[in-house]
């Protein structure tokens, strides 16, 4: 019956309710709102673009949890990823 | 070695004092010494989940105020007798009660008892903050919903800010039908989401509202939902429990059918 699947609906509300939760909690974490959350990628964006030419439609930044490093504790921590498209592009 | 559990949720209506209900029962079924603090002050209800309602004369407002000695205020449940509920005011409010207060009831509870569990309020005021005081252990319980997992990521991060050493997720009202139709998010998801310890999940069982209508938590029963709720009280024992799952058992002309209901989709 496993292929049945591929005729199902792909945005079934319990990919609705991950996708929103997802966000939703990104901007819970960070004690910030989605604008200032794009403060801050925007101004990533800004200070690394000075030193290598970067994907910006590709640069995604997020606030998450992570093990402390020097105890079991989990910490919040702002994820970066950035794709860079040329490195040889350094400016001094 | 006694452990003080607190269980806590953020969001109001997703289980809390049945959970506490059937973990504590859970727990006395096997062999533990547990008592059970409603600490939900100003709204009883874990005495009626337990079907204790009748036999209250003190409360946990009358243990801290000195009115009365905690041996009186505690009542034994009707069928364990190494199950005890210690029942919450209901004129009073949460500020009758202050964390250090709470902290010392939990300390003198837990000479006597294996397992303290503590029935948080909703919310993440006072009465969160009392709930929290003398555990060292959270279970947070929650829906597969947006606002209920919202609501949680929200305590877990309060729980981590008071430095709680040890903090564990159940998920309760798993619907497994309609987490195959792709309509409600899957345990699997939630512990995704939420990025903390799996203790459990509890199905979408009627056997919750038939027991809480009786006043008879069902921990330990046939029913799916007893099952899981004893699974999760052995695993807090430290045993190792495999995850229960929460498909109805059926025949298989209804598999058949339900087959070909979802092909139909």
């Amino acid at each position: 019956m496993r292929w049945f699947r591929f005729f199902r609906k792909k945005n079934a509300s319990r990919e609705v309710a991950k996708d929103r939760l997802k966000l939703l909690l990104v901007s819970d974490r960070a004690g910030c709102t989605p604008d200032i959350m794009e403060s801050i990628k925007n101004d990533l964006i800004h200070v690394i673009s000075k030193y290598m030419e970067i994907d910006t439609n590709g640069l995604e930044i997020k606030i998450t949890r992570t093990a402390s490093e020097d105890s079991r504790e989990t910490v919040p921590a702002l994820y970066a990823n950035i794709p860079i498209v040329n490195l040889r592009n350094v400016k001094g | 070695m006694s452990e003080v559990i607190v269980i806590t949720s953020g969001k109001g209506g997703v289980g809390k004092t049945t959970t506490s209900a059937n973990i504590g029962t859970g727990l006395a079924m096997l062999g533990k010494r547990v008592v059970l603090v409603d600490a939900d002050i100003g709204l009883r209800n874990l005495d009626v989940v337990m079907g204790l309602e009748n036999r209250i004369i003190y409360n946990l407002v009358d243990v801290i105020e000195g009115t009365c000695r905690i041996k009186q205020a505690l009542i034994r449940d009707k069928k364990k007798s190494n199950l005890y509920l210690l029942p919450s005011a209901q004129t009073k409010d949460k500020t009758a009660v202050t964390p250090q207060q709470m902290k010392k009831l939990t300390e003198e509870l837990k000479e006597q008892f294996d397992y303290v569990i503590v029935d948080c309020p909703a919310g993440i005021e006072q009465g969160f903050r009392n709930a929290i005081a003398g555990a060292g252990h959270a279970i947070v319980v929650t829906t597969p919903e947006v606002s209920a997992i919202r609501d949680a990521d929200r305590i877990i991060g309060l729980l981590e800010a008071a430095r709680m050493k040890k903090v564990e997720l159940i998920v309760n009202r798993i619907r497994s039908d309609m987490v195959h139709r792709g309509e409600m998010m899957s345990m699997e998801d939630v512990v995704e989401i939420l990025a903390i310890d799996f203790l459990g999940a509890v199905p979408d069982d009627e056997n919750i509202v038939i027991s809480t209508n009786q006043g008879e938590p069902l921990a330990g029963s046939s029913s799916l939902a007893g099952q899981a709720y004893l699974n999760i009280a052995r695993r807090i024992t430290g045993e190792k429990v495999p995850i229960l799952d929460l498909e109805p058992s059926q025949s298989l002309w209804n598999k058949l059918r339900q087959a070909l209901v979802r092909a139909n989709v």
